[in-house]
């Protein structure tokens, strides 16, 4: 047998012994309780469910023992295992490559593909494209709330999109898609160069002039002077260093060395702010794991009294 | 017909946009090419959905090296889909109760919604948060302060990455906050870096960008840019 099948084993087998353990003595694991809310409006009637804490369910389950005030979730509860099976194997591929990583691969890709399609359709295509040519028929559908009337000017990004598509047939037919991408290109390019120029370039500036000598209660403040002339003179330099018209000697090479070690500083900041995020992600992973799964861990006190 | 064409959609519909920011009457113009922006956009993701469904089909069906994941991503894309559009579990808007679609396809409790919480929130958490040993990984072996520039960056990472931790914070605990050392508290420091060098070095980088995103919007309207194209016919 292979070392790594060994470990794969013994992974499995001590793993799978703790859950079982875990899950049938003392409070158990993994439990989400739900209160349902019944709903009536009209003649119509359904069920909203709202989050309770187990030490909620304990509580009225102490005073009650057969009260459906707080019940367990079932989809919920299984819903929480399954989100821990597939945190553990992302994390899985650590270690190696292997076949659990690339299922929860798959599923990945295809549950983003198809979520970020679902929500294209109902938030944008709906309401922005079948609203405005159909109006009376997405009223009656799905938006009664729509108080438009048909806007035939439409029927334009309609037929792109049916040209866009066409990208997927064969060549004769591919060439179409062109169109449309000219006109995704040039709307792009025209709301970037205002919005850049507007937003970015003209406030970045706007913001770097400041009065380089500050004087607070008549009297003249060294350290927030000495920020300001960093802070001009840091935007200033790192420019120079992107100004490639001049060889970068002399006086303009000495300027845009320092323009390199004040962008190198916003290089370090930017690395740890990243290095942060992502070991905040991986910190919110682990806290899933020991608290909403294994019940390891309470640290927003739900399970007291459990 | 191939070319010609398309760089003629590009400059009018860039031209609009511009024109339309600068004079407020043709306001609408840009509002409306923004919306159907947004439509394309919207299609653009049924084209992705086609193009997965068109790849892993073939792939299926060529029996290629591991056509199993492409059954499972199509089950997980199929699935998703089918719950989403179809609204499945989704009560409807109480304000217009007797219109079964009326309902938020987002709704709590229902099908789409625990596919979004229990599967889609989960993995990409838990893929980025892999980055985390990654991207150390890749530092330790990378960073070496060999010069000026390397020690600036890493002294600058190691401090706001101090910063942001209790033990950082610890570090430097003993300065007293009324001294005149106060600023060299590791949480002041951190600050200090951000809102001055940080500030600076993002601003000069900001600028750039935008000059750089002007010129390549202006050179692609005009037609001088034309690499988007491809060099192909079809």
């Amino acid at each position: 047998m292979q070392g790594r099948t060994i470990v794969w084993t013994l992974l499995f087998v001590l793993g799978g012994l703790f859950l079982v353990l875990r899950a049938t003595t003392g409070a158990g694991m993994a439990k989400v309780y739900v209160k349902p809310v019944p709903t009536v409006v009209g003649d119509v009637s359904w069920t909203d469910h709202e989050l309770a804490t187990p030490g909620e369910y304990a509580v009225a389950t102490a005073a009650d023992p057969n009260q459906t005030d707080i019940v367990l979730s079932f989809w919920r509860t299984f819903g929480v295992w399954v989100a821990a099976l597939f945190t553990l194997a992302i994390f899985s591929f650590l270690y190696s490559d292997n076949t659990l990583y690339k299922i929860a691969e798959s599923i990945v890709i295809g549950v983003s593909a198809a979520y970020w399609m679902v929500v294209g359709f109902w938030d944008v295509i709906v309401p922005n494209l079948m609203g405005k040519l159909v109006p009376n028929m997405v009223k009656a559908w799905a938006m009664p709330g729509l108080k438009e009337d048909a806007e035939y000017l439409y029927l334009i990004p309609l037929v792109l999109g049916v040209m866009l598509l066409c990208r997927l047939g064969p060549k004769s037919v591919s060439w179409w898609s062109r169109w449309p991408l000219a006109f995704f290109i040039g709307v792009f390019c025209g709301l970037r160069l205002t919005h850049y120029l507007h937003g970015n370039f003209l406030n970045q500036i706007r913001n770097a002039i400041v009065s380089l000598v500050i004087v607070d209660n008549g009297s003249f403040d060294f350290w927030d002077s000495l920020r300001s002339v960093i802070l001009v003179g840091g935007v200033l330099c790192g420019i120079v260093y992107f100004f490639f018209s001049f060889e970068h000697k002399g006086i303009v090479g000495r300027t845009a060395k320092v323009g390199i070690w004040v962008l190198m500083i916003t290089f370090g900041a930017g690395f740890g702010y990243t290095v942060m995020g992502r070991i905040a992600l991986l910190a919110i992973r682990l806290e899933f794991i020991f608290d909403d799964w294994l019940w390891l861990i309470d640290p927003t006190n739900q399970r007291i009294g459990v | 017909m191939k070319r010609l064409i398309p760089l003629w959609i590009t400059a009018v519909a860039g031209i609009v946009l511009i024109i339309s920011y600068f004079i407020p009457p043709l306001q609408s113009w840009g509002e409306d090419a923004a919306i159907w922006f947004d439509v394309l956009a919207g299609i653009a993701f049924i084209l992705g959905g086609g193009n997965i469904l068109k790849i892993h089909l073939k792939k299926i069906s060529d029996r290629v090296p591991g056509w199993g994941f492409s059954v499972i991503l199509l089950t997980a894309f199929l699935l998703t889909l089918f719950v989403g559009l179809s609204k499945i579990g989704v009560h409807p808007n109480p304000l217009y109760p007797t219109y079964a679609w009326s309902g938020y396809y987002r709704q709590n409790g229902t099908p789409f919604w625990w596919l979004y919480e229990y599967a889609f929130k989960p993995l990409t958490a838990s893929m980025f948060a892999m980055l985390a040993f990654y991207i150390a990984s890749a530092a330790f072996r990378a960073f070496r302060a060999k010069n000026i520039e390397a020690v600036l960056l890493l002294g600058t990472a190691f401090i706001i990455l101090l910063g942001r931790t209790f033990a950082g914070v610890w570090l430097t605990s003993w300065i007293p906050d009324d001294s005149g050392f106060a600023g060299l508290k590791i949480e002041n420091l951190t600050v200090y870096i951000m809102q001055v060098f940080n500030t600076a070095g993002s601003r000069a980088i900001i600028i750039g960008i935008a000059l750089g995103i002007a010129s390549t919007s202006l050179k692609v309207i005009m037609g001088v840019d034309r690499s988007w194209l491809g060099s192909g016919e079809a």
